[in-house]
């Protein structure tokens, strides 16, 4: 074949516009980029903890078992409050005695009594269903019985959960149960029945501190999302990639 | 072909058969792939409609502050502006007609939830519109044990009786 210098150049330079161009194409169509060159529209609820203002009462958990008919006398709650202790020489105290249901009126972390001086730091934090933009908890069902609405809630829908599991092994955060009545898998759906009329869930209703706030982080008038985006704010276990939607002010590194 | 090969092969089909309509009778219409694609959004869409339905409990203080609006005043000008009628009056669900009458937690222990001294809990208060505030708290095994609190406190003015 006669190859001359112009011919070489001209094929090369086709070749590297042809290589860059189609690298170019998959810049483009890459799934996060296109998910933000779409205009996102409608509502995507959030939750934001202010773990600084909780002093750990546990209203929330007794408005949120009584609302959503999880029986008042079982170990098992939708939403819960855990105990940090720290005391000088390093030791963490961390429970939830029934889920915080009556409270905590002692102070026995752990069943421990800790001295005033031997608290290096200490403080409350709620939990509930973080409604990840990316829900393990979803992937796992075999059946379909669990989803996430075009609002970020996920769901689990009664008649079609069959009841393996599977779903509450999948979460990291371990917000799910088997629902001791309907024998379903059950968790938190920030009052899904509330939120739709208008109402804020019951646990941040029942919150005499402010500690508990609801909003939509798609409004830009919203105070909640105004608060996470322009604020310090942090999410549980954000290395499994989960996109959780419960935003903590005052999160520490000793919270799991 | 021999028909002892064939009929085998009937019978399969039949039985794919037989499971399609079966599939297409049991599985309601609306079940299938929604807004967030196979991964999230494989449901029936009918049981969004269904949690939405869930009854509310917890109806909040506006409920409440038509009939009682004495009470409902008191309260909203005291220091225990924040804290909803429901959570020591119990859910009103469908009152006055389903209950009747609420279940009044008037224990100590509902009131240690937040005024017993822990050294960790946030002494500055400042949920209210007149500012901040200290919380009360007390520690319960040498303020009058053996008392109840409404005896000398009103919960609705957040002050002695």
């Amino acid at each position: 074949m006669n190859f001359d210098r112009r011919e070489f150049l001209k094929a090369g330079f086709k070749t590297i516009l042809a290589t860059g161009f189609s690298l170019g194409a998959f810049e483009i169509l890459r799934p996060e980029v296109l998910a933000a060159l779409k205009k996102e529209e409608g509502i995507r609820w959030t939750f934001l903890v202010d773990t600084t203002k909780c002093i750990g009462c546990g209203m929330c958990v007794r408005a949120c078992k009584l609302e959503n008919e999880i029986p008042y006398e079982v170990n098992v709650s939708r939403t819960w409050v855990e105990r940090y202790v720290m005391t000088k020489d390093g030791r963490i105290y961390a429970d939830s005695p029934n889920a915080a249901r009556d409270g905590f009126i002692k102070n026995d972390p752990m069943g421990t009594m800790v001295k005033k001086e031997d608290i290096d730091k200490a403080f409350f934090v709620p939990k509930l269903c973080n409604q990840c933009e990316n829900p393990p908890c979803v992937q796992v069902c075999p059946v379909g019985a669990t989803y996430q609405t075009p609002d970020g809630i996920v769901l689990i829908d009664r008649k079609w959960c069959i009841g393996c599991g599977y779903c509450i092994m999948a979460c990291p955060y371990g917000v799910r149960f088997f629902h001791p009545v309907y024998k379903v898998a059950e968790k938190c759906n920030f009052c899904y029945h509330r939120i739709n009329k208008g109402m804020k869930p019951a646990c941040v209703d029942a919150c005499a501190f402010g500690a508990r706030m609801i909003g939509n982080i798609r409004d830009l008038g919203d105070p909640v999302a105004r608060i996470i985006k322009t604020e310090r704010t942090a999410v549980l276990k954000e290395e499994y990639g989960t996109k959780p939607h419960v935003f903590y002010i005052g999160l520490d590194s000793i919270v799991r | 072909m021999k028909s002892h090969i064939l009929r085998p092969l009937w019978v399969v089909l039949a039985l794919i058969g037989i499971t399609l309509i079966a599939r297409a009778i049991i599985v309601p219409p609306d079940f299938g792939i929604h807004e967030k694609g196979y991964t999230y959004g494989w449901y029936r869409k009918g049981n969004e409609e269904d949690w939405k339905a869930v009854k509310i409990k917890y109806q909040t203080r506006e409920y409440c502050k038509d009939c009682h609006a004495v009470q409902y005043k008191r309260v909203v000008s005291s220091r225990h502006a924040k804290v909803q009628c429901e959570n020591c009056h119990s859910p009103a669900i469908d009152h006055p007609e389903k209950p009747e009458k609420l279940n009044i937690d008037r224990s100590r222990e509902l009131c240690l939830r937040c005024h017993a001294y822990m050294p960790y809990r946030p002494v500055k208060y400042a949920e209210l519109r007149t500012g901040t505030i200290t919380l009360k708290m007390q520690d319960p095994d040498t303020h009058n044990p053996d008392m109840e609190c409404m005896s000398c406190h009103s919960a609705h003015d957040a002050s002695f009786k």
